[in-house]
């Protein structure tokens, strides 16, 4: 039997995946096109924060959405609906996007015609934040019913988005959540994150959060020009 | 919940590396893996050796060493780890403010691998 070696790798595990998303990024920079992830747990919203979206921004923006799902087409049907080109990622079983499967998903839209993407992730608070997807911005919504705690549980899901969206505060009355502590908790673990409370279902915030996501469109632009 | 595209990610990895060094076979890899990464060690190496059955790395022992999961105080820089039990209302040892830079925790690491 030969002799066992030490053999010296220091490498990132996820690098591949890393490259891909920088050269994503790099690519839709020069094309001028903000590409936003969009994430949060089953049932918080991403889906009709997206309708209420197109419904704010379609006149401003050229829009595209990449919605990826486990195994259904119900989602980008809606967006379909709504008058934007949606592109179904099947999964097929993946817990997450990663940036080759967004590449795959842009390359089905007609990108020169378009300046904002919005992937909707797969439904996961977990997987879904150690995979960079080559995205400008991401965002993330917690939705009242799920509670004041889950930065807590899912620290590092906070620690990486930009903006979080605290969902459904129609319910606000009707449970025990505390906007004040999920403020303090969320601000521990990332200082920086806007905060939006929005209800899609009555319409509160959404013109906060369009707001926002303009005016990110904006300092992309003018970021880009000054280059 | 995502070993399988990680355990992929290291098995693709280990093999450049086992054929740039002339191996035969792969004894164990060496991994830091940050706490807040929600992987499981069994899962890891369950996933692991069913991806790299019939490779040069099949039967290779997985040594995981976790980082722990740091904030960086903003305001005077005093590290303190946390976990999920004080996570709730942490504040800085030194100056009590509660605005942290997450420092450590989210690392995807493959030190080295012992190999013939």
């Amino acid at each position: 039997m030969s002799e066992i070696r030490l053999i010296e790798i220091k490498e990132e595990i996820l690098t591949d995946n890393k490259e891909e998303a920088d050269n994503l990024r790099r690519k839709l920079k020069d094309r001028g096109i903000f590409l936003l992830n969009l994430m949060s747990s089953p049932g918080a919203g991403k889906t009709s924060l997206i309708l209420r979206t197109i419904e704010q921004l379609k006149t401003k923006f050229r829009m595209g959405v990449l919605e990826a799902d486990i195994d259904s087409t119900v989602d980008a049907e809606k967006v379909a609906a709504a008058g934007i080109p949606a592109v179904q990622i099947r999964t097929g079983g993946f817990c997450h996007l990663d940036a080759g499967m967004v590449m795959k998903g842009l390359d089905a839209l007609d990108l020169s015609v378009i300046e904002l993407v919005i992937i909707e992730n797969v439904g996961n608070l977990v997987c879904p934040a150690e995979f960079d997807t080559g995205a400008v911005k991401n965002a993330m919504i917690l939705s009242v019913p799920e509670g004041d705690d889950k930065p807590l549980k899912y620290p590092l899901m906070f620690n990486v988005c930009d903006v979080l969206l605290v969902n459904k505060i129609d319910y606000l009355g009707l449970s025990d959540f505390s906007m004040k502590t999920l403020h303090e908790r969320v601000r521990t673990l990332n200082p920086r994150i806007a905060i939006i409370e929005t209800s899609c279902k009555t319409g509160a915030g959404i013109d906060m959060w369009s707001a926002w996501l303009a005016e990110e469109i904006k300092k992309n632009r003018n970021r880009r020009e000054h280059q | 919940m995502h070993e399988l595209p990680v355990m992929q990610s290291i098995l693709t990895i280990v093999l450049k590396h086992a054929v740039m060094h002339n191996v035969k076979k792969v004894h164990a890899i060496n991994l830091l893996v940050g706490k807040l990464s929600d992987l499981e060690a069994e899962w890891m190496q369950r996933y692991f050796d069913y991806l790299s059955a019939g490779t040069m790395a099949a039967g290779a022992r997985l040594n995981i060493e976790w980082a722990p999961a740091v904030l960086s105080c903003e305001v005077c820089q005093t590290r303190v780890e946390i976990n999920k039990v004080n996570l709730d209302g942490i504040t800085c040892p030194a100056c009590a403010k509660n605005k942290f830079q997450l420092v450590s925790g989210k690392e995807y690491h493959i030190k080295n691998m012992e190999a013939e």
